[in-house]
């Protein structure tokens, strides 16, 4: 199943590769990973979006926390959350096409943030599937470069991930 | 008091009740070796290769869970001490390794002697800090420290670079340490233990499986007291033995790859399984998926990962295995309840029935050495006291399931990396622990060499280790394999050009004794063992084609052993294993 995680580390360097290497000395996946300041000079957030069995994901979550720059995890997908990903998409648009993406662009309430002769820049946030999906609309041949930030995410309500 | 970089490290160790330093000098490291030059609180030990250093300090925490320490120069200082790092990392072994960095300025540059010290150990310990500000420093070793000996150990270096240690400060080393993200547990929840009991009393066929951390917990008292207790059976991993006393009734022994017949299928057999301090490690378990199929599983371990890794668990129990079992054994006893007499007593039938089958009796010869009967007089002449080290391969095999070990800290050995080269190093730490104990190294004439240049070592500090080496001209587990598993092709496990032991225990300055016949086994242990103040490098040259049974191969069951050559002389590839 597909998890997305929370975490507030500490703002070290070599935190990001602890993380990064415990992933990939245990086989686990990463779909995306996310890390950025706060509010907070001392911690860092990352999301990371996995996917893998119940017990994988266990093992994640425990290996995670074990690791002394890791301060506080919260596995998202165990409440009510929200998910957003920011998508950079550089289109060829041109003759009829060109007003065939600007009303896609339109349909998924995205914007065109550059325009040149020949293409179109478009920005589109959402959570991850609904990038997929915008991403299967526009056809393959006209896509010059796909640029995804990766999932940030918060839990809805009063749910708050800090120390 | 304003100390230079380099006083606060000596300082700091002092502070810090550090005895010990097992270390090398070199370049970036020089400022910390000239600040030992000038005091005598702390006592630096010199060893030949920096490797040998982290087995000598591994060896020291293992004999007595007092924090192992290692101070090396930058560069092929660090990378030689990896292999050392990564067997403290996977036993759990408690150590801070101080290395010299290049300094900050030159860090990036591909400067002399440089290496990413943070990065090349990250995978291999518990914690890392490079300091970057002299201020800093006192801190970080306090909690290196703090990290290194507490929840479950490891391994913690601290890298520093040259600059920094040349810097002045003002010193105070810290009083206590707290880190907002490391709060080991190590009482159980209240819960968990009193279903655990509730389980344990009610259980038909139990038994109680219990791993290296009963002994880095100090709990094999409380572990002795829970067995007779219940009356329950007991097994130790490799990394176990000395939790239970071998020679307790109740005690199966070894379970495993290389266990008894009656500790693994007991295993097979049992309903309700009490692991402590146990990781259900390959070696252990066998194929997972015929593991203990009828047993509810309570797991006590120090670190939530480990339960619940490998296998279902019914009740998981976080804390340490001192204090769950003492929380256990006040639940049992204030339940009421009493095992279940009648059942116990035809579920030790069974036992009985498999302990017959003697799956580690052996044939013995006049001809030729067999190197279980070396271990067994080993226990005979050194009274089943010795602190016995190991390599790795048949002959640690062979010391695990025939030394008999009574009391814990006695076995030491690298049972999750499986480091050759670690017995003769790790007896350094050991002996300069315990100056008056006799402590024998376990080895093999392959093993011993990965790291033979230590003996200068024993001869600088006087260390009257004992090694004992099952000389068979082989890698004989590669061989045994091969034997099993490669139809006989034994492919590059002949020790070929072997040095003669003697000469070469000689040359250090030790005595050497070769063994070739086995009536003279028991009077060159004794002989050697009377030397109080001297090492003794005694050459067994054993039975080569001898195997370790009884075996469990790998992806077998534990219902699957096979105990024993066949009479005909076909490998057990070829009758069962295939």
């Amino acid at each position: 199943m597909r998890r997305i995680l929370s975490l507030l580390v500490e703002n070290e360097p070599g935190a990001l590769s602890r993380i990064a290497g415990l992933f990939s000395a245990r086989g686990y996946n990463i779909e995306s990973l996310t890390v950025a300041p706060t509010d907070d000079d001392s911690l860092s957030r990352m999301t990371i979006v996995t996917h893998g069995s119940e017990q994988i994901i266990e093992q994640i979550t425990k290996q995670l926390n074990k690791l002394i720059d890791v301060v506080r995890l919260l596995d998202l997908t165990e409440g009510r959350h929200i998910e957003r990903e920011l998508l950079l998409l550089k289109v060829v648009a041109q003759g009829t096409d060109r007003e065939e993406v600007k009303r896609l662009v339109d349909i998924f309430r995205g914007r065109i943030i550059d325009v040149d002769g020949e293409t179109y820049t478009i920005e589109l946030t959402g959570p991850g599937d609904k990038l997929n999906a915008f991403l299967e609309t526009i056809p393959s041949s006209s896509v010059l470069e796909v640029v995804r930030s990766g999932v940030s995410g918060i839990a809805r309500g009063e749910r708050a991930l800090r120390l | 008091m304003e100390l230079t970089g380099a006083q606060i490290v000596v300082q700091s160790l002092k502070d810090e009740g550090v005895e010990l330093v097992f270390g090398y000098p070199g370049g970036a490291a020089l400022h910390i070796y000239d600040a030992f030059y000038s005091q005598e609180d702390v006592r630096h030990i010199l060893v030949r290769h920096e490797q040998g250093a982290t087995h000598a300090a591994d060896g020291y925490a293992r004999a007595t869970g007092k924090t192992g320490v290692v101070l090396v120069t930058s560069g092929p200082g660090v990378t030689n001490t990896i292999t050392g790092i990564a067997t403290a990392y996977m036993d759990s072994i408690p150590m801070v390794v101080l290395s010299g960095q290049v300094p900050t300025h030159l860090i990036g540059d591909d400067a002399f002697q440089e290496v990413d010290t943070v990065g090349i150990t990250r995978p291999c310990v518990k914690h890392n800090f490079l300091v970057r500000d002299v201020k800093d420093l006192a801190e970080t070793i306090k909690r290196a420290f703090y990290i290194a000996n507490s929840g479950r150990p490891g391994p913690v270096v601290v890298d520093i670079p040259k600059d920094i240690t040349a810097q002045r400060v003002e010193y105070t080393y810290p009083k206590e340490v707290r880190i907002r993200s490391y709060a080991p547990v190590t009482k159980g929840h209240s819960k968990q233990i009193n279903r655990a009991a509730d389980l344990l009393l009610n259980a038909r066929r139990p038994i109680i499986y219990t791993g290296g951390g009963v002994v880095l917990a100090n709990a094999a008292r409380q572990l002795t007291a829970l067995v007779d207790k219940l009356g329950y059976p007991c097994t130790n991993t490799l990394m176990g033995l000395g939790g239970l006393p071998s020679d307790h009734p109740l005690f199966l022994g070894m379970l495993g790859m290389h266990g008894t017949y009656e500790a693994n299928m007991a295993m097979y057999e049992c309903d309700v399984m009490l692991s402590v301090g146990a990781r259900f490690d390959d070696r252990v378990t066998g194929d997972l998926a015929k593991f203990s199929p009828k047993a509810k599983i309570i797991h006590v371990d120090i670190d939530p990962a480990s339960i619940g890794k490998n296998v279902r668990v019914e009740v998981p129990i976080v804390g340490d295995a001192g204090e769950v079992l003492d929380q256990l054994l006040v639940a049992i006893a204030s339940s009421g309840s009493l095992p279940r007499r009648d059942d116990l007593d035809a579920w030790w039938k069974m036992i009985e029935s498999w302990r017959g089958r003697e799956s580690l009796a052996y044939d013995l010869s006049d001809e030729v050495i067999k190197p279980q009967y070396v271990v067994q007089k080993l226990h005979e002449v050194t009274l089943g006291d010795a602190y016995v080290t190991s390599d790795v391969g048949q002959h640690q095999m062979w010391a695990a399931q025939y030394y008999g070990f009574n009391k814990p800290r006695r076995w030491i050995n690298s049972g999750g990396l499986g480091t050759m080269g670690f017995g003769l190093p790790a007896a350094i730490g050991v002996q300069l622990a315990h100056p008056e104990s006799a402590v024998a190294c376990v080895t093999g004439e392959a093993s011993i060499m990965m790291c033979i240049q230590e003996l200068s070592t024993c001869k600088q500090y006087d260390l009257p280790i004992k090694v004992v080496n099952l000389n068979n001209r082989y890698m004989g587990m590669v061989r045994q394999w091969q034997e099993f598993f490669y139809d006989r092709r034994y492919s590059h496990s002949y020790m070929d050009s072997l040095p003669d032991f003697v000469d070469l225990a000689t040359s250090f300055g030790h005595t050497g004794l070769r063994v070739d016949k086995p009536g003279d086994v028991e009077g060159a242990l004794r002989e050697a063992f009377a030397q109080k103040d001297r090492l003794v490098f005694l050459d067994f040259l054993t039975d080569q084609t001898e195997n370790v049974y009884p075996m469990i191969a790998a992806g077998a069951g534990h219902n699957e052993m096979v105990l024993k050559p066949a009479n005909d002389g076909t490998a057990p590839a070829e009758r069962e294993l295939a």
